[in-house]
């Protein structure tokens, strides 16, 4: 017992230090996805909520592909694929070296394009659920349809798909666990190398397990707290 | 005073609206946003053609068949595995008594909180370092495998989803629907299995279906722990011949195999709910 606590600790011997970057690393990953994942699912809504069909074909394209695909192999086919489409492109511009991809990056975007085609479909149940009324008051007022869309419409719309998003969240946390398949030193990557080095597998993904809880249960108690403020600005009914 | 008031109406004559524009903005953003994406699928196409290889074809066609057994093998028997568990699960959720029911809660925390790569790892190289025990009691070479590590790993995890799944349909079913059969003097056990599991379904089948598809595409992390499913041998040829294709196979497949089960779904909906439709 006391062994296993010097393994994971600061001291010594202990894994501690690399397991934190690790965290770090997740956090960070999970951080920079969400509003690229946010921007790109909102606008996938609002084309999946456009009456205009072609529009809604290339929304409902793009979450038919995401969703569809495992998370894994999209993420191996954006790191491999971007891989050899940007070295093609530098030796299309005579550059010979070997190019690398960052795969924090390609994580972000692989996680990114995962997570808005849900998110799309949160904000889209969110679109429906207010009333047209609220886009006629606000053209009423003499609002022009994006000053409707920003004052009158997304705040509500907010408020609607925060739990929704919240979800979506969770997952995204977990996701970024499969980051560590394309070398990224998240948690799972560290713990990992721990449980290789020290044969002490069980207590190290143990250890992966529980910063996970950790982090979802933190994460709640920050979703909880958005969730009564935004609750706080809502009209009272 | 009548004629005055009609005489005060404006010379001028209102003008029909104009005819809508053929081209909106709109319009022309998602033609373009359309004709995007058939450039993207018929690049694809006509790289998958040009790189056609007979021999790399013939060489790991049948072992990309053989992977997807394995996948549809592991998802099918996890979830179904996954469902015997889940009944005792969502039971102890809905008891009254506070043991049983904080002990499934934190059953049902751990796994939907955790990512399931890491219950993967956790039960293979994790129970690994258990490897005397686990000897001692003769389940070594059940551990031994990294089939069956994957397929207790992702039954206990989709058991954890399922049960929450059950519960939630159980709860949507009001509670007259209980006392309804019980002033008729049915068991509770009848009342269950013929009153109320019938209308739970009907909540809990798109739920379900979602968690297959879920199950199918979480199947690909057992690729990381040497289980040969259709990921493991997609990265098997990519290793071996660096042909990008390798990857795109797999993606086709993967969708054609989710996009199968969700309209199984679709079709299963409209059937179940067909005396709902008014």
């Amino acid at each position: 017992m006391e062994g296993s606590i010097a393994l994971l600790g600061f001291g010594e011997g202990g894994w501690g230090p690399s397991i934190a970057s690790g965290v770090l690393v997740t956090v960070s990953l999970a951080l920079a996805t969400l509003p690229v994942g946010l921007a790109i699912g909102f606008f996938v809504a609002l084309g999946k909520q456009s009456p205009e069909r072609s529009v809604k074909l290339a929304a409902n394209m793009y979450t038919t592909i995401f969703r569809g695909l495992p998370e894994l192999l999209t993420l191996f086919v954006v790191y491999f694929g971007a891989q050899i489409g940007i070295q093609k492109l530098g030796q299309l511009l005579g550059y010979q070296g070997t190019i690398g991809i960052n795969s924090f990056i390609a994580g972000m975007f692989a996680l990114g394009a995962v997570f808005s085609s849900y998110a799309s479909e949160v904000f889209l149940s969110a679109f429906r659920a207010i009333p047209k009324g609220q886009y006629e008051g606000g053209y009423a007022i003499g609002l022009s349809s994006g000053q409707t869309m920003r004052k009158v419409i997304l705040p509500q719309l907010i408020r609607i798909a925060l739990p929704g998003l919240a979800n979506l969240w969770m997952i995204l946390l977990k996701d970024t666990a499969l980051v560590s398949a394309i070398g990224l030193a998240d948690i799972l990557r560290q713990t990992g190398v721990a449980a290789r080095v020290t044969k002490h597998a069980f207590l190290f993904f143990g250890a992966a397990c529980m910063i996970y809880l950790v982090l979802a249960i933190l994460s709640s108690f920050v979703i909880d707290a958005i969730e009564r403020s935004s609750a706080k600005s809502g009209a009272k009914r | 005073m009548t004629e005055s008031f009609i005489n005060a109406r404006p010379a001028t004559v209102m003008r029909p609206p104009a005819p809508p524009k053929k081209w909106t903005r709109s319009r022309v953003v998602g033609h373009l946003l359309v004709s995007l994406w058939i450039a993207l699928l018929a690049g694809l196409l006509v790289y998958l053609y040009s790189a056609w290889n007979p021999e790399l074809i013939q060489k790991y066609g049948p072992t990309y068949l053989a992977g997807l057994k394995t996948t549809i093998g592991l998802v099918g028997s996890s979830i179904l595995l996954g469902a015997l568990i889940s009944v005792p699960v969502a039971l102890g959720r809905m008891s009254k008594n506070r043991i049983a029911s904080s002990i499934a809660y934190a059953y049902v925390y751990f796994f939907r909180g955790t990512p399931l790569i890491a219950q993967v790892f956790l039960f293979y190289y994790g129970l690994g370092s258990f490897k005397p025990q686990l000897e001692a009691v003769g389940l070594w070479t059940f551990f031994r495998e990294a089939w069956y590590c994957a397929l207790l790993a992702f039954a206990l995890n989709t058991a954890a989803y399922q049960a929450e799944i059950l519960r939630g349909a159980v709860r949507s079913v009001s509670l007259g629907q209980w006392e309804g059969a019980a002033s008729l003097g049915i068991s509770k056990f009848v009342t269950f299995w013929k009153v109320i599991l019938p209308q739970a379904l009907i909540v809990a089948l798109r739920p379900y279906g979602n968690e297959i598809i879920l199950m199918i595409k979480g199947s690909a992390i057992v690729a990381l722990i040497t289980v040969y499913d259709l990921m493991g041998y997609t990265r098997l040829a990519y290793s071996r011949t660096f042909d990008f294709q390798a990857y795109l196979w797999a993606a086709i497949i993967y969708l054609i195999l989710v996009e199968i089960i969700r309209h199984i779904w679709d079709w299963l909906e409209r059937r179940i709910t067909r005396h709902l439709i008014r």
